[in-house]
């Protein structure tokens, strides 16, 4: 199901910031959450109502909210590693509370990439096979960077190159020997191989220097350009804001937070 | 297959703990595989030890204890055996061959068997093969001796060594038949039996050293010369017991039942095979205890690796993490850590193998010369294919238990990344 529905989006990739013409409403908005409630569990309190929230495909957003807001939650949601008890979900038109464990898992695979905050990369394995780990488990994006340098490592050292990592002595060293900074690009070519529609970065910048942060997001915001993807960003740290296409502010947006039972989202 | 790759990547990646595992498991599969072989030959060879005979007949006793005492030279004889039964016995029809053997002297502890020239015909082992002489002729002087080849090698004799056989079997005895010494005119093959370890002479020669003792000592006044015992009438009155070869196999029972209700005297005839297989059975639990004592020594291998897995996996969560976000399934975190075991499991029975064959290479001479055991050096046979089978199937289900854990962890971790 899901990857008939790519194919038609791939397509309209370059110009994906504007809406696709043949979409439909739902297919139009990269995420769309409505009066969604989620628990981790049946007895535990509910740590995120989010009544209606849309993200439009090929946008920039920036979630702020401090630790405790749900952050977290929301997205191991949007990643599809849990499911809402109640509300829609829909990702790329795919509403995910639809779909079973092993599909989300392939929803993630094809369609989103992913930067933690640190701690990105596989320490056994060389920064080109950390970067094309995407394509061991999902075929669409195999294909996708095939189709685009011929071979998955040649995509790998294109994506590397951009987020300036060409120097091969680089590129052949042991992961656990680059510098905080050079994994969290290391982390950003794996999050873009293969292109998927959205890329969610957890507070990629939070471990690296003040000048170095709006560099790495520059090089993020580039290289989402060139694929055409969505990029949801989540900080605590409000002075990176002016530079997204628009701002959401988790403890505005979550309603559990309104309650009792506050920062139990973590 | 992607996510094997990944495993053994993984593996290479902590090489270290790795091949401690690895070694673990390698010489716990050496050590069952190899008791499994050991075993084999032991009870090969066992059965080995006398073939060709059909029947041992001794005075009434219990199977394996005339087994042990005619076979083995293990323990005493309750009782002998006329010359008279003895003739008897040769004289029935369906009866091939004999071989009378006389026990009851030894030479520094290993014991002397007095006999017939029909023994070296006739005593077989290992299927079919026969005594051989290394070095000299049988015996054919009445003072002649042929020694086996252990008795040879462990007392530095050789042909023409001079002897003295002492009375009983003690290593140490008091009575020596010191003034008829015996001389080494052959020494024999090594056999990997019993016969390795025994002093072979004539029957006669039996009679001769004992003329003028009367129970157990000599009688004063009444001691022989060496030359003057040659005169005297040499047929035994009693021997120890009788191997027996029968014309046809067809007819044991019914020689069987006739040595069994022999009148003059109570008499035993025994199936050598069966009484074989039942000692066999009695110090054969202590060989399968070996075996079980090497089969935990494989649970503790494999229960090595299981800890090296467990305590690598709360650091490695991060990893199931970072897996998860690039698409892998809570399955692929269990095929990976079930991968490692998988690999581990069978290189470490595939080391263990090595390991043992190298071994027995170079152990095969040693243990030849040493305990009479020859291990082929051949294909796993099918028991051992078994028994390597269970190890590896042990290994996985032993890599399923932190599989299993991954699986759980990562399912409830999500993309959370625990530090």
């Amino acid at each position: 199901m899901p990857e008939r529905m790519t194919e038609g989006l791939s397509e309209a990739m370059p110009e994906a910031v504007e809406p696709t013409r043949e979409g439909t409403a739902g297919t139009q908005a990269a995420v769309r959450i409505q009066d969604l409630a989620f628990r981790w569990q049946a007895r535990a309190p509910v740590v995120l109502i989010i009544d209606d929230l849309t993200i439009a495909r090929g946008e920039r957003v920036f979630i702020e909210g401090p630790s405790g807001s749900g952050k977290s939650t929301l997205l191991g949601l949007l990643a599809g590693v849990a499911v809402p008890q109640q509300g829609d979900l829909v990702v790329l038109g795919q509403p995910l509370q639809r779909l079973g464990g092993v599909q989300r898992d392939h929803f993630r695979a094809d369609h989103i990439g992913y930067i933690f905050q640190m701690f990105n990369l596989i320490p056994y394995l060389s920064v080109v096979e950390n970067v094309t780990l995407p394509c061991r488990f999902s075929r669409l994006r195999r294909e996708r960077a095939l189709a685009r340098s011929g071979t998955l490592e040649q995509e790998a050292l294109r994506l590397l190159g951009h987020l300036d990592l060409a120097d091969p002595a680089l590129v052949g060293r042991a992961v656990t020997t680059l510098s905080v900074g050079q994994q969290q690009r290391v982390a950003a070519a794996r999050a873009l191989m293969g292109s998927p529609e959205v890329l969610i970065a957890d507070e990629p910048t939070s471990a690296l220097d003040a000048d170095r942060r709006e560099a790495f997001i520059r090089l993020l915001f580039d290289e989402c350009r060139a694929a055409g993807s969505t990029l949801i960003f989540v900080s605590h740290d409000a002075s990176l804001e002016g530079l997204f296409d628009r701002t959401l502010r988790l403890a505005g947006l979550n309603r559990a937070l309104d309650g009792a039972g506050a920062g139990e989202g973590e | 297959m992607p996510i094997l790759s990944l495993a053994w990547k993984s593996l290479l990646n902590r090489r270290g703990t790795a091949l401690l595992t690895l070694i673990a498991i390698a010489l716990s599969v050496t050590l069952l595989i190899g008791v499994e072989r050991l075993r084999n030959e032991a009870r090969a060879s066992f059965a080995n030890t006398i073939s060709g005979t059909d029947l041992i007949v001794g005075a009434r006793s219990g199977a394996v204890q005339l087994l042990l005492y005619s076979v083995f030279r293990i323990g005493n004889p309750t009782n002998n055996l006329s010359w008279d039964s003895y003739q008897d016995i040769a004289a029935h029809p369906r009866v091939a061959w004999t071989v009378p053997l006389s026990l009851g002297d030894s030479h520094r502890g290993y014991r002397v068997l007095g006999t017939t020239p029909a023994y070296f015909e006739h005593y077989r082992y290992a299927g079919d093969r026969h005594l051989a002489l290394a070095a000299g002729t049988r015996f054919s002087d009445l003072y002649d001796a042929v020694l086996g080849a252990e008795v040879a090698e462990a007392l530095g004799y050789g042909l023409g060594t001079s002897i003295v056989i002492a009375h009983g079997a003690a290593d140490v005895s008091f009575a020596r038949h010191q003034d008829k010494p015996f001389q080494v005119v052959g020494i024999l093959a090594r056999t990997g039996t019993p016969v390795d370890r025994t002093v072979h002479v004539s029957l006669e020669a039996i009679e001769a050293i004992h003329a003028g003792w009367e129970g157990g000592a000599p009688v004063p006044g009444l001691s022989l010369s060496a030359e003057q015992a040659r005169a005297l009438d040499l047929t035994p009155e009693a021997i120890t017991a009788v191997l027996v070869g029968l014309k046809s196999r067809i007819a044991t029972f019914q020689v069987q039942r006739f040595v069994n209700d022999y009148r003059a005297e109570p008499l035993t005839a025994i199936l050598p095979g069966v009484a074989l297989s039942e000692l066999w059975g009695l110090i054969g639990i202590a060989e399968n205890a070996l075996l079980v004592v090497s089969g935990f020594v494989v649970v503790v291998g494999l229960f090595g690796m299981l800890t090296a897995i467990l305590t690598s996996l709360n650091e490695r969560r991060r990893e199931m993490a970072v897996l998860r976000s690039v698409g892998a399934r809570p399955g692929h975190v269990f095929a990976l850590i079930m991968g490692e075991a998988g690999f581990l499991t069978l290189l470490g029975a595939a080391l263990g193998i090595a390991l043992l064959y190298g071994l027995l290479l170079g152990a095969q001479p040693l243990i030849e010369t040493r305990l009479g055991l020859f291990i082929a050096v051949g294909a796993p046979s099918g028991h051992e294919l078994a028994l390597l089978a269970a190890v590896i199937l042990a290994g996985f289900l032993v890599g399923s238990i932190p599989g299993w854990r991954a699986y759980r962890l990562s399912l409830a971790d999500g993309l959370s990344l625990r530090l």
